[in-house]
């Protein structure tokens, strides 16, 4: 019995078992913000217990505190019953808490060994034990089914090995409880699998495992509880058995559709922008888009929703040229734009605000003005025969900083020295002021404040109601809802469905973003 | 207030870097037991001192400006061009070329051609590396160093073979050189001295290229391309096209400096095996005039002049107060160290300030710092 005992209390990677963690009433503040708000989180040897919530929800928070990242203001940590004080991740690593980040923690240029044994002390003190250090790691990968090779470089390795390189090395500094932030996010379907049987593995070696996500169906097919976060509040614990993807999805994105802008009237026109089976790489070298089909017509904003890295970004790409498609056609005002160079699909008059306006969209150095005439400045009357006009230009930045109401001192004023809000201002100005035909707009409130994001959705509804055709990319699906006329939601790069507005509501667009059929009720098949 | 003073200081920075250097240079001048007065007092004097020492500084000032120019528009467009020297030689090669073939054709005729030719001989050893760098993504700083390499080898072949002198062919010293331009062919002297129309060419061309930079859409695509290509590239500008423009026309200034040269200074090539031989560095020196002038094409024009200054008084200094050589090389060292690390202190006080001025602005709302806290927490 004892004999027993003793034996349950360790793991087959000789370190102590975690029998239970608890947290208890964290709470955390951002000058601002609460970001965790009371919150009641518990792990158990043995068991999966899923974090779910949407972006913001205050996962991250929480799983740093755990880790020692942040430090709560309030509340605390409980280990196998004992209060805890967790000031930075080497106390955690000591307490047998590991973590993987969505980020790799890796030297590429390194061995697996050499990686698994950095920043740690030698057992030959000054001389190297990579010997050593090798031995052990295909020990624990024998126990753990981890097929690794401790003698590869990392970057010879695909990210699915990488992240089994992270759990090594977790196990290897002797982890008993593992955090893995949205481990699933970067892997292919394959590798989720793998990885998936490696967490049961470990599981049913008595490890305690906090596995963070948004997609549902993961959530359902390898948790035993979920605990669903929303705006830093613990919305509830469930067993995942006693659950089903509705619920969550409903406490995932229950909130009340906030603020909706007035919509105004709206004729709709004919097709302007149309995609026809279009498949793309990612930057991964997985595919990005696999065989998407729609249309945007005059006069209509199509809302693309999805969680964030299921093909948007590709999706934008590669209607503007930026990315190659590699197969099926893009027409722009019934003209196949399919891979031509972006300038070219510019020329016809297709605006595009992208994501990450810092980097793509503003050139930081330039003046306001000299930002504003970034895609026409080869036009009249910003220049006549490879000569700039100043004045047109003046003229033009004079215009729109009064219509768009950039707050700034000049136009003369360097772009890096505005708000995030007035940046996104200056680009909406450029993209919309040449009247586009269509304009794509990925993620366009994001990072606003509340009178800067309500400026941006008028006047993206403003374009509408001119007979522009609009297509607006968002992972805010409150945006989506008060936006669009017709929502398509993008699910691991295929369209799942479009559904028109009055059809919408958060549950279903939650349930296909999560890559589930509300009618089915059953993930799909890849 | 303080503001403006911060500006002045900083636009004063590159003078009292040059000052800080000299003093540096004055200790080393004391542990030579070589008084610094006199010999800061020959340098000033040889640099400055008459109308013959001034125009002195003027011939050593252009062939510096001209390449300034070229490194305004390649660091401005973000492609590091180090291959100065092997385009000045190239753009010298065939300059010389142009006057050794037309031997009948009227003067002007023949100094246009030449220069043209002498800036497409550089444009085109500037544009090889660009190539390389925009569509094969190959360093520009390793691949126009190794041009330079290439670029001396030619010219000790061609000066000792296809392009030797006649006169020296037949006599056994065979001294690597080409044959003398007739006079008609020399450009034309400013003032009796050795001042000759270059420098004022070399004027007139950085209003021209500050005109390129900031009046003209090509202008306007180098800079764009240069201080942000991912966001040239999503508005539709064909950010490799442009590397290439920016470092082939760089080495076509760097051409036209040895074209210069070639026509204005020495009527002929002569080569002693180095590339700074023919040279004098400008190639190099060029990059530190650009540098100091703030990448301005007319701020490069006292940059320029306080080179030659400095190139011609050490001269003058070493004569008079007997100091070697070496400490000649020193001094434009030190003042390349000092001015180059007075600029990263500039930027570095510059982001401070900036820091400084947005915590003054109001806290961030709610929202605002919501999204700092979550991608801090990505």
């Amino acid at each position: 019995m004892d004999g027993a005992m003793t034996e349950s209390t360790k793991l087959p990677s000789g370190q102590t078992r975690i029998n239970s963690l608890e947290m208890r009433g964290i709470t955390k503040r951002f000058p601002g913000v609460l970001a965790s708000d009371h919150v009641n989180f518990d792990v158990k040897s043995g068991e999966v217990h899923a974090l779910l919530g949407e972006n913001g929800a205050g996962k991250s928070t929480l799983m740093k505190i755990l880790y020692g990242l942040y430090h709560p203001d309030e509340g605390e940590i409980l280990l196998d019953g004992k209060p805890v004080t967790i000031s930075s991740p080497t106390d955690s690593i000591d307490l047998g808490i590991g973590m993987i980040h969505q980020h790799f923690m890796l030297v590429p240029t390194l061995t697996v060994a050499e990686n698994v044994a950095l920043g740690l002390p030698s057992s030959r003190g000054v001389l190297t034990d990579l010997d050593r250090v090798s031995k052990r790691i295909i020990e624990l990968a024998d126990i753990y089914g981890l097929k690794i090779d401790p003698d590869a470089y990392v970057w010879q390795l695909s990210v699915g090995q990488q992240q089994r390189v992270e759990i090594i090395k977790a196990l290897y500094r002797g982890a008993a409880l593992l955090i893995l932030d949205e481990p699933t996010a970067v892997l292919t379907p394959q590798e989720v699998d793998e990885l998936f049987v490696i967490m049961n593995q470990m599981v049913k070696d008595g490890h305690a495992l906090i596995f963070i996500s948004h997609k549902l169906h993961e959530v359902v097919e390898i948790s035993h509880r979920v605990t669903v976060l929303r705006d830093g509040r613990t919305i509830g614990t469930r067993l995942t058995s006693e659950t089903t993807k509705q619920d969550l999805a409903n406490w995932m994105v229950g909130r009340e559709v906030g603020f909706a802008p007035n919509r105004g009237q709206s004729t709709l026109g004919e097709v302007r922008l149309s995609l026809n089976e279009v498949h793309c790489g990612s930057d991964r070298g997985t595919p990005g888009l696999r065989g998407v089909s729609f249309d945007v017509c005059s006069g209509e904003i199509l809302g693309i929703a999805g969680v964030s890295g299921n093909g948007q970004r590709e999706l934008a790409e590669s209607i503007t040229g930026l990315r190659k498609v590699t197969s099926g056609r893009v027409f722009l005002e019934g003209q196949d734009i399919t891979n031509l160079a972006p300038g070219e699909i510019t020329d016809r008059m297709l605006s595009y605000i992208p994501e990450e306006r810092m980097r793509d969209g503003m050139i930081k150095d330039f003046t306001i003005a000299e930002n504003m005439i970034l895609r026409e400045h080869h036009k009249q009357p910003y220049s006549k025969n490879g000569f700039l006009n100043l004045r047109g230009i003046a003229n033009h930045a004079d215009e729109l900083i009064e219509s768009f109401r950039v707050k700034t001192p000049s136009r003369e004023t360097l772009a890096k020295n505005l708000s995030g809000g007035n940046i996104q201002k200056v680009v909406l100005a450029r993209e919309i002021s040449r009247n586009p035909r269509v304009i794509l707009a990925a993620q366009p409130t994001r990072g606003l404040d509340i009178g800067a994001t309500e400026y941006v959705r008028q006047q993206l509804i403003e374009q509408r109601n001119k007979g522009t055709a609009v297509m607006l990319v968002s992972e805010d699906l409150d945006e989506i809802l008060a936006l669009s006329d017709r929502i398509a939601v993008v699910y691991e790069g295929q369209i799942m469905d479009i559904v028109p507005r009055e059809n919408a509501t958060p549950e279903k667009l939650g349930l296909l973003m999560a890559g589930v059929h509300p009618e089915e009720g059953a993930p799909v098949v890849q | 207030m303080r503001s403006r003073l911060s500006t002045l200081f900083d636009a004063l920075l590159p003078v009292l870097a040059t000052l800080a250097a000299l003093a540096v240079g004055a200790v080393m001048l004391l542990l030579l037991k070589v008084n610094p007065v006199e010999a800061y007092g020959a340098l000033w004097k040889g640099a400055f001192g008459s109308t013959n020492a001034f125009a002195e500084t003027l011939v050593k000032a252009t062939p510096l400006l001209l390449v300034a120019l070229g490194i305004c528009i390649s660091f401005r467009g973000d492609v590091i061009n180090i291959g100065g020297e092997g385009q000045m030689i190239i753009g010298a090669i065939m300059a010389t070329w142009i006057g050794l073939i037309f031997t009948d054709a009227p003067g002007w005729l023949v100094i246009t051609l030449a220069l043209l030719a002498g800036f497409l001989g550089g444009a085109i050893w500037g544009g090889i590396p660009g190539v390389l760098k925009a569509y094969f993504n190959v360093n520009e700083i390793l691949s126009t160093v190794m041009m330079n390499a290439i670029a001396v080898q030619l010219m000790n072949f061609l000066l000792r073979g296809p392009m030797i002198d006649p006169s020296q062919a037949e006599l056994a010293s065979k001294i690597p050189q080409t044959a003398r331009l007739i006079d008609e062919f020399h450009l034309a002297r400013l003032a009796p001295t050795r001042l000759h129309l270059g420098a004022l060419i070399a004027v007139i061309l950085a209003v021209l290229v500050y005109i390129l930079l900031w009046r003209t859409t090509l202008g306007y695509r180098i800079r764009a391309v240069g201080q942000n290509p991912s966001a040239s590239r999503y508005a539709g500008i064909k950010v490799p096209r442009y590397m290439v423009l920016a470092l082939l026309l760089s080495g076509a200034f760097a051409g036209l400096a040895g074209a210069v040269q070639v026509y204005g200074v020495n009527y002929r090539m002569i080569t002693d095996g180095s590339a700074s031989g023919f040279t004098g560095s400008a190639g190099f020196n060029g990059i530190v005039a650009a540098l100091f002038g703030q990448l301005h094409p007319l701020w490069s024009i006292p940059a320029s002049i306080l080179f030659g200054a400095l190139l011609v008084g050490a001269n003058s200094m070493q004569r008079v107060v007997q100091v070697p050589s070496a400490l000649i090389t020193v001094l434009n060292g030190l003042v390349v160290v000092f001015v180059v690390s007075s600029e990263i202190w500039r930027v570095r006080r510059q982001r401070r300030r900036l820091a400084a001025a947005k915590e003054d602005e109001a806290p961030p709302t709610p929202d605002q710092a919501k999204v700092q806290t979550e991608e801090a927490g990505q």
